[in-house]
């Protein structure tokens, strides 16, 4: 890798062990995927994937304590995903105490820790940071060191920053050094897709079980999506926008992607258009019926398969203003069209703190409550990443939840007859 | 007896016996739980992964196409690293993810005295051929003996 005079001698030291060895593992890490050479990160904001005091990553919070007793500092502000814990979420006792003194005991350490390290503000803890209610939004061409991988994705695919899929720490390390290795999605050729896929669905496809199906295929590689454009009648708008974050959350939780191009609405695709497609590239076609395979091949992992919900969360990633606006109001209807006035099920919104605060100041926020939906800027996925939680039968529309917990995915129409109806919806 | 032939990613050498994973390791989803009770088999408890999912990753030769999932995967590994709950070493048939890769140099930078040898590209017909407990060697220069 070609270095810097600057960046070789922080790789031989002159500036300390703890920033050389920060320096030799982005370079490492950049050698091993074939970068020529070392780039500034130019974006304002930073964002990492660790949010939460958990126990069990001790070593992590060792680590950071090194850097910062070591005056290594994030050269950027930045957000970090969202809290595990917020008492507004119901949960039973034994689980209170298994959340603050087993599994979140370093919670209130660890955000000091942030603190000094850079976050951008107390309540910067949310998985969609790029939501213009919270203000780390890069613009596109900009070199981002992030982590979280629904949020790279975005980054990536609906902004047109420049951000490989790093892990928790790297981000962080990218920020303090001021650099990240060249390779992978910060290049031209390795933004180019090698897939192309075609929706001949019917109708609009679920973004979740969409994202689901493409992330399972393409797993780590770029798809160009041809056709989904005419379920997006509005271009890149708020809705657009939302669809393609919970979309992008699915295809890198359930395969491993970090960039996606949607002919016609993301920002590269609309203006290099087929000339992002590799050569030789493979096809995929998604038609109902592959929903539908896809839909089936989810395992349920509920103990007892036709339990009643005793929960229900939606908001992995965290929801947007007008996905909470457009669910207060399929909600006020759809009670309505049942004879019932509150949610028949315990049901969580998160979204981020910025966002609520702005959906706070709206009437929906009270119709909302009225229905008996609490929100929340909790993670719905620390909350369930427990033995306790883990046995309760939760359901979700979120693809990255089902993924990584015991929680059932049902679709958005399901979940909203469920938790306005009653009963089992498939 | 069959020998393959990859890239070293992290130095080492080991003999374990062999987990294989023929689909990609989500890396979050597989060490969560062990990591966060005390686990020290490191029982993998992805559900989505009928290959692992309740077997011990601690201490064998895990054997894999790539990982996927929450880019908490890197850190994930360094902290099982760090905790001595790491598999004996990681073998890789595609190149390596930039997640599992940024663990392992996580690993092998920060940490002293804890070796987890890794080595990528060994092919799919690594993959193919290599089987639950079977005894696995892996030497320094990326050659990896499976028997």
């Amino acid at each position: 890798m070609n270095l810097t005079k600057e960046q070789q001698e922080i790789l031989d030291g002159k500036q300390g062990d703890i920033l050389a060895r920060i320096m030799k593992t982005l370079v490492r890490y950049g050698e091993l995927f074939g970068a020529d050479s070392m780039v500034p990160v130019t974006s304002q904001y930073n964002h990492l994937v660790t949010s939460f005091g958990l126990k069990a990553l001790a070593p992590v919070y060792e680590l950071m304590d090194r850097l910062i007793e070591s005056g290594n500092v994030s050269k950027q502000k930045f957000s970090a995903d969202p809290r595990p814990l917020d008492p507004n979420v119901p949960s039973s006792f034994l689980q209170n105490i298994v959340f603050k003194n087993f599994m979140y005991s370093r919670q209130e350490d660890y955000e000091k820790q942030l603190t000094r390290l850079g976050i951008m503000e107390k309540d910067a803890y949310t998985c969609t940071c790029y939501m213009k209610e919270v203000g780390n939004t890069p613009a596109m061409g900009e070199v981002l060191s992030w982590s979280e991988s629904s949020a790279v994705v975005y980054a990536n695919s609906v902004l047109g920053a420049r951000c490989n899929r790093n892990s928790g720490i790297i981000d962080l390390m990218g920020s303090v050094a001021g650099f990240v290795p060249n390779f992978g999605l910060l290049t031209d050729e390795g933004r180019k897709a090698t897939w192309i896929v075609r929706i001949e669905t019917t109708k609009k496809p679920e973004a979740q079980l969409l994202g689901s199906a493409i992330g399972m295929k393409v797993m780590a590689e770029v798809p160009y999506i041809v056709g989904l454009d005419q379920w997006l009648p509005g271009g890149l708008d708020e809705d657009a926008k939302t669809y393609l974050k919970d979309f992008g959350a699915a295809t890198a939780s359930n395969g491993a992607v970090g960039l996606y191009h949607v002919e016609n609405i993301t920002p590269e695709a609309v203006q290099y258009g087929k000339d992002l497609i590799a050569e030789n590239a493979k096809v995929y076609v998604v038609d109902d019926e592959e929903l539908n395979r896809v839909y089936r091949s989810y395992p349920v992992i509920w103990k007892k398969k036709d339990a009643a919900p005793k929960l229900c969360f939606m908001g992995c990633p965290h929801m947007s203003l007008n996905q909470l606006i457009d669910w207060t109001k399929k909600i006020e209807e759809s009670l309505k069209k049942y004879g019932k006035t509150k949610v028949c099920i315990p049901t969580v919104f998160t979204a981020a703190p910025a966002v609520l605060k702005k959906f706070e100041e709206t009437p929906y926020a009270a119709t909302l409550k009225q229905a008996g939906v609490i929100t929340s800027y909790i993670c719905p996925l620390m909350y369930m990443n427990n033995p306790l939680s883990e046995k309760m039968p939760v359901i979700t529309s979120s693809n990255k939840l089902r993924t990584y917990t015991s929680a059932r995915y049902y679709t958005d129409a399901e979940i909203l007859e469920q938790i306005t109806k009653g009963g089992t919806a498939r | 007896m069959k020998e393959f032939k990859g890239r070293v990613v992290a130095n080492g050498t080991t003999t374990a016996k062999a987990l294989v994973s023929h689909g990609g390791l989500n890396t979050l989803a597989s060490f969560q739980k062990a990591l966060q009770f005390g686990d020290k088999k490191a029982t993998c408890g992805d559900q989505n992964n009928p290959d692992l999912y309740g077997k011990q990753m601690a201490g064998k030769a895990l054997c894999l196409p790539t990982t996927i999932g929450s880019t908490t995967g890197g850190l994930v590994l360094y902290c099982a690293c760090s905790m001595n709950r790491q598999p004996a070493c990681m073998l890789f048939s595609e190149t390596i993810d930039s997640l599992a890769g940024a663990g392992a140099i996580l690993a092998d930078v920060w940490l002293d005295n804890v070796s987890m040898p890794v080595v990528d590209s060994l092919g799919e017909e690594f993959l193919s051929y290599v089987k639950d407990d079977m005894t696995i060697t892996v030497k320094d220069d990326g050659v990896v003996v499976v028997e």
